[in-house]
């Protein structure tokens, strides 16, 4: 039953992707966008994946919409009409496809115990959790402490982002651009909708918090519950105006986040190798190597949470302040 | 018995909620304009959410995941309406007559018009 539900969600996502390049109106292609990362995150799921389906759910749905919308105010709506090299590019991608589907065949079935990938180190992270980390969901464990160098590489990659389109975008605009920021009233003679988004962004806020601090149970971690505050902060700002949102989490703080949360993971690693350990080895942070492990996740995923909502939100004001420019 | 009863009640308003999210389509695709299609699609979304959710909470019973489906029922309901509410009022603000009789086949931006 669920395989036909799969396919029936795979062959959506391919009709989808179709549509998105097709349309010629952006803002179309933006929303179907939105659509097919909600089809892929419902994919995740049903590959048991739900920590990935989270990530791609908020951030694939929600935030990159809303920084695509963003980016599209400054823009034109209308996709430019190109007639060289169509040919070219066509040819390219069909031979790619060709490839890929032929590469296909030799990829062992889905769900396969005999696959490779759960014969090389997957079943030591899954046996060896209990004994090392003692925390239930293996992804986290994976993810924060064996292959912790990796999600340190990860945050960097999160915070060059941001500093990347800070650079290009967040060049303080000459005079009224903060006078109209702050008078951008965001959806002010929309009661509804500001009524409802009240009520609701305490409560994205708070799940934000419990997927942060329950991640080592259930799914979640920092990365999702990053972008889960940062959708939340995002509302506020489309409800109640860029300023608003700004005044509540100005931007010296969202930078502090950035850098703080990277620098806290890097920190993490610094410190346990100043307590004898390697780096980013945190059996050595307390007495108890397990509960030193514990502890070292817990702190490496509030700084991935920090540096993740920093950044998205930097990223979509930088974004927001722009489009007041008239 | 009382579980058939409860079986076969969950099954019909299972039923009934894929019925309205069906007709919700089709009315979404066959009528002329925007407000019309709105329409369609967001009163019997509201109706389905309360008969699907109302559905599973009845195949749970009353365990931890019958909470969690009635916070996502209530979320719904909440957002369901507002968002309804936000689109039609953004397309009469930004000039679109809800004349009844204007048949638009651009208000989906022509990608399946």
């Amino acid at each position: 039953m669920i395989i036909v539900f799969a396919l029936f969600l795979l062959t959506l996502l391919v009709i989808t992707a179709l549509a998105i390049v097709r349309s010629e109106n952006l803002f179309v292609s933006v929303m179907l966008l939105s659509i097919f990362s909600l089809l892929m995150a419902a994919n995740f799921f049903i590959l048991d994946a739900a920590d990935v389906a989270l990530t791609e759910a908020a951030v694939g749905a929600g935030v990159t919409t809303v920084i695509f919308l963003s980016a599209l105010a400054l823009t034109t709506e209308r996709e430019k009409q190109q007639a060289t090299a169509q040919h070219v590019a066509l040819g390219s991608v069909c031979i790619l496809a060709a490839l890929i589907i032929y590469a296909t065949f030799d990829k062992p079935r889905l769900g396969d115990p005999e696959a490779p990938v759960h014969q090389h180190v997957a079943p030591w992270y899954l046996e060896m959790t209990p004994e090392h980390i003692d925390i239930p969901n293996v992804v986290t464990a994976v993810l924060g402490s064996y292959r912790g160098y990796d999600t340190l590489g990860e945050v960097f990659v999160v915070f060059t982002a941001c500093i990347g389109v800070l650079f290009i975008l967040g060049v303080r605009p000459p005079e009224q651009s903060a006078k109209r920021t702050a008078e951008s009233g965001g959806l002010r003679h929309h009661l509804i909708p500001q009524v409802v988004g009240r009520l609701l962004i305490p409560f994205i806020i708070l799940f934000g918090l419990y997927v942060q601090f329950h991640g080592e149970y259930g799914p979640g971690g920092g990365f999702q519950a990053g972008a889960i505050i940062a959708t939340g902060v995002i509302l506020y700002a489309l409800l109640e105006g860029e300023g608003a949102a700004l005044a509540a989490i100005p931007r010296p703080v969202l930078l502090g986040l950035v850098v703080g949360g990277a620098l806290l993971f890097g920190a993490v690693g610094i410190a346990c190798m100043l307590m004898g350990g390697a780096f980013l080895d945190y059996s050595v942070l307390s007495a108890d190597p397990v509960l030193g492990q514990q502890l070292g996740i817990i702190i490496i995923e509030a700084g991935v949470g920090m540096a993740v909502c920093g950044a998205l939100l930097s990223i979509f004001h930088a974004f927001a302040a722009r489009e007041s420019q008239p | 018995m009382i579980d058939f009863a409860i079986d076969a009640l969950s099954w019909i308003l299972l039923t009934l909620g894929g019925v309205c999210v069906l007709i919700g389509g089709i009315g979404a695709l066959r009528l002329p304009n925007l407000y019309t299609r709105i329409h369609a699609a967001s009163l019997t979304d509201t109706m389905a959410t309360l008969l699907i959710f109302t559905g599973i909470m009845l195949q749970a019973g009353f365990t931890l995941a019958s909470l969690k489906l009635l916070a996502i029922m209530v979320f719904l309901l909440l957002t369901g309406p507002t968002a309804t509410y936000a689109l039609a009022n953004a397309a009469l603000l930004s000039g679109l007559k809800p004349d009844a009789a204007t048949i638009t086949s651009k208000v989906t931006g022509g990608s399946n018009g």
